[in-house]
């Protein structure tokens, strides 16, 4: 297993290396320079200029590759061309919140979609079944952005019952310990803090739970119905088992695998969808920021935040990977 | 020499019944020719509209007790005004700071100083300082605390003097007591000096331009205690691309002597937090705690308003302004100062032909684009400047919709069969122009009526700028807000000199433009900037489309502040009302 986890982690770093030179490649190659961001419309061609020159953006490609890869080795990525600080800095204060948003939302679709798509593989051809499947299919095709709207719209909006954006209300002091705001208002007993920030997550969560949710709800279903045909599951019937003994050691366990791969896969995604239902509640995490840095052609703080994502991507998909030894003993055999 | 206030306020006859029905205007001249309420469009000054919504009952409580929260579109940058450029920034730092002179209206207004003079040449800039001002720190003004942040900004090195942090003060003093050749900035600072005597201090400049003495109401050039600056003096910006430093972003390390202190600067939170300075020299502010959010969508900020979230917002967008109003909320109509244009890019062919200029310029129809694209309190222009700088003329070329006219003389001119490439920026909402696509689409229309085929060319916002600038596009909008009462900074900043912007090479215009903005003698600055107007627009380098003031939100139950042509808003005028 430590070899398989150190085999995994230097693919990572070519992978991450590969990453950097496209996407310097990249954002090098589109039109327009930040210098027409930060000075405002009138500023003299002279002016434009100096401040090309002076940001470094005239000096050839590798030169500034080899600036940005050396900087990004001692992790410092940087500052941030529109707001004047530091990459880490902004990551610190932004990564929370989407994560916090993003546990939120895989949190509501994990535990509603697998035992949902459970029943409905149980239950096949029932109202429920039918429900299931074609709610999910809804799921899978409302945009994030149409979705957030209308949920303002109804539960913000029309009926009052939750708040529009933000993390929290202004004016509310907290402890910050985590950054999460829900666990720190826990941890610290501001139950006030906890509640408040409870309620401004619910719809952003919603939002962006709704694909993740729908995905998850018909691939448990595929799978348990899979799982339900086999030999071993109608044997350990046969045999007289419970059928709660059943259901969590041959039913689930085997079908939790595409499962546990496909929740993976999602959490990355999750920071598309973040991008979208940040903007719409103004949630203020990295999604978008990260939208902003590339309208503004902010080339540090985009690459710094695309690098940490893709980080995050990776070692979550290694998660992904491990976990599959905890699932299935014949991947623990094999490694 | 004193300094006097210039009114050149107009009243306009266009589009006045739209914004009248706002019902809620306001006053930030003294002599307005509109006089008070008014009755019909002829009385209407869209220059800065008067005040008509009189003085509702303030709920104390919720004064004392309930924060203020005003969603902007944008997170402001630093703490330090000198080092920013975006009105983001400076609509925090004008509740914290003090500028030596204010804005009313657009005319120079007193400030920190109650009065000024400056010498006939218009190279001394005398101030007398108000009495009894104290910074938030306990500092007293005087004039040694006005210069050290004179000395202090002119004697910047490194990072501090490139365009991204100290944009204004190389624009208006052209460079530093000692310029960095890695920051790009040649020209030789105009900055001579500051010499303080007790109240009175004097700034010494080594030329006049027309930018003084409006440039001392710039928000970058707001006052800070030289006891905070001397805390901070050993911060630094090494290069070009480092960091802000660390005491710009952190609540309570710079003092004002504004109606409010900062008193918190949440970034994750993207909000700051102001509390009321109970020893503010002039009146104190209504609410104790005003919270500014960042909420960038223009959508969701309707929305937090609507659902109480929030008690008031900036750019609202055109189409929301009506149904907000019809929801009883207010939307005062600040006047206007921008300007649109269309321009036409005389190194493509036949544009250089004056004919064909002008027959583009009959075949738009800018009353129709002022109705239905822009917010309410936009009017038609009719020439690169508006009405309420001095130097607007009565007397320039017009070019009214005519689109037979516009017809008629391309075919004289031999352009029956004229195809454009037409430019305009695609992810952008300027104060000017808060959708370009739309105001393109009316346009487009117009000029294709008129037997002109349009090719549409949509181009990203960072790379309109240098494509616009560079000369490629034949026709393209853009246009500017002004930052202070100063003709030069519109028509300086586009007919000053022979650009490929507009390609063409007239000197009479740019001599006119020069001889303007080199005049320290008002009443003949006046005149000549009137002329400079009649030059360029007979030039017709481009076509004047509107000023049109960007829309600002509250709540029902909000005392709005006196809107501003400069947006400059005091939140210190707001407070709670006892209407449900």
């Amino acid at each position: 297993m430590l070899r398989y986890t150190v085999k995994r982690l230097l693919q990572l770093a070519v992978a991450l290396l590969g990453l950097t030179l496209l996407l310097f490649a990249w954002f090098k190659a589109l039109p327009g320079g930040p210098e027409n961001r930060l000075l405002p419309e009138n500023a003299t061609d002279q002016q434009r200029e100096a401040l090309r020159a002076a940001l470094g953006l005239d000096d050839p490609i590798w030169a500034q590759y080899g600036d940005f890869l050396g900087r990004a080795v001692r992790l410092d990525f940087g500052s941030s061309l529109s707001s004047g600080r530091p990459i880490a800095t902004e990551l610190a204060d932004r990564l929370p919140a989407t994560i916090e948003l993003s546990l939120a939302a895989m949190l509501l679709a994990v535990g509603l979609g697998i035992p949902l798509g459970y029943l409905a593989a149980r239950r096949r051809g029932t109202w429920l079944d039918f429900s299931a499947v074609s709610g999910s299919l809804l799921g899978t095709c409302i945009p994030i952005f149409f979705l957030a709207a209308m949920l303002k719209v109804v539960f913000a909006q029309e009926l009052g019952l939750l708040p529009t954006a933000f993390r929290l209300s202004a004016g509310i002091d907290y402890t910050d310990v985590t950054g999460l705001r829900v666990l720190d208002g826990i941890i610290t007993g501001e139950f006030n803090v906890a509640w408040d920030a409870l309620l401004h997550l619910v719809l952003p969560a919603i939002a962006l739970a709704s694909i993740p949710f729908a995905v998850i709800v018909r691939i448990t279903r595929a799978s348990v119905l899979d799982v339900l045909g086999e030999d071993y599951v109608r044997t350990a019937d046969a045999k007289g088992l419970a059928p709660g003994t059943i259901r969590s050691r041959h039913v689930m366990r085997n079908a939790m695998l595409p499962i546990a791969t496909i929740i993976g896969l999602l959490l990355g995604s999750l920071f598309a969808g973040a991008v979208l239902t940040e903007s719409v509640f103004s949630f203020g995490g990295i999604g978008s920021f990260v939208y902003q840095a590339t309208t503004e052609r902010d080339y540090p703080a985009l690459m710094g935040f695309i690098l940490i994502i893709a980080v995050f991507y990776v070692v979550i998909n290694l998660i992904v990977d491990l976990s599959y030894g905890f699932l299935d003993p014949r991947v623990r055999v094999r490694k | 020499m004193r300094t006097s206030l210039t009114p050149t306020r107009r009243a306009f006859a266009a589009v006045a019944g739209a914004a009248l029905a706002l019902g809620l205007f306001t006053a930030c001249g003294s002599d307005g020719d509109s006089g008070g309420d008014a009755d019909t469009a002829e009385d209407f000054d869209f220059t800065c509209p008067e005040r008509t919504d009189g003085s509702p009952e303030a709920d104390e409580a919720a004064n004392e007790s309930q924060p203020f929260v005003f969603a902007s579109p944008g997170d402001p940058t630093s703490i330090d005004p000198i080092l920013a450029s975006d009105g983001e920034t400076f609509r925090v730092s004008r509740q914290v700071f003090d500028t030596l002179l204010d804005a009313d209206c657009t005319d120079t207004a007193p400030g920190l100083a109650e009065s000024w003079e400056q010498n006939p040449e218009g190279t001394d800039w005398t101030f007398h300082l108000r009495e009894g001002v104290t910074f938030h720190d306990g500092t007293p003004l005087d004039g040694a605390a006005v210069c050290a942040n004179f000395d202090r900004w002119a004697n910047f090195t490194g990072g501090y003097q490139s365009p991204n942090f100290t944009y204004y003060y190389s624009a208006v003093f052209g460079g530093f007591a000692a310029n960095d050749p890695e920051m790009g900035i040649t020209a030789d600072s105009i900055y001579e000096g500051c010499t303080a005597d007790g109240l009175d201090v004097t700034i010494s400049l080594s030329k006049f331009t027309s930018s003084f003495p409006g440039a001392f109401t710039l928000e970058a050039f707001s006052i800070v205690s030289p006891t905070s600056l001397e805390a901070v003096a050993d911060a630094q910006i090494p290069t070009a691309d480092s960091p802000l430093p660390e005491y710009t972003q952190n609540a309570g390390t710079l003092a004002g002597t504004g109606p409010y202190m900062l008193t918190e600067w949440n970034h994750s939170e993207q909000q700051v937090t102001l509390t009321r300075f109970d020893d503010f020299w002039g009146e104190k502010a209504h609410v104790k705690t005003v919270i500014i959010r960042t909420i960038s969508d223009e959508t969701a900020r309707r929305q937090a308003l609507e659902a109480g979230d929030i008690h008031g917002y900036d750019l609202a967008a055109p189409a929301d302004v009506q149904p907000l109003i019809n929801d009883e909320y207010q939307v005062p109509v600040r006047g206007v100062f921008n300007l649109l244009y269309l321009a036409y890019t005389q190194s493509h062919s036949p544009l250089e032909d004056h004919a064909v200029r002008e027959a583009l310029s009959y075949a738009i129809d800018r009353e129709r684009i002022v109705n239905s694209v822009l917010p309410p309190g936009g009017l038609v222009a009719t020439q690169f400047q508006p009405p309420s700088l001095e130097g607007y003329s009565e007397d320039v070329a017009t070019y009214d919709y005519d689109a037979d006219k516009a017809k008629d003389m391309l075919a004289d001119a031999g352009a029956e069969d004229l195809t454009l490439t037409f430019c305009y920026p695609t992810d952008v909402s300027r104060p000017y122009m808060p959708a370009p696509k739309d105001i393109f689409d009316m346009i487009a229309s117009d000029l294709e009526a008129a037997g002109v085929t349009v090719e549409a060319k949509p181009i990203t916002w960072v790379e309109y700028i240098p494509t616009t600038r560079s000369g490629e596009c034949p026709l393209y909008l853009l246009g500017w807000t002004g930052d202070f009462a100063d003709p030069y900074n519109f028509l300086g900043t586009w007919f000053a000199a022979e650009s490929t912007e507009w390609g063409f090479n007239n000197p009479e215009v740019f001599d006119a433009i020069a001889a303007a903005n080199s005049e320290p003698d008002q009443a003949k600055r006046v005149d000549l900037w009137k002329t400079a107007n009649e030059l360029v627009m007979e030039e017709l380098p481009g076509l004047p489309i509107s000023s049109s003031p960007p829309s600002i939100a509250f709540a029902p139950n909000v005392y709005p502040p006196d809107v501003s042509p400069l947006t400059r808003e005091s939140f210190s005028q707001v407070y709670f009302t006892t209407a449900s």
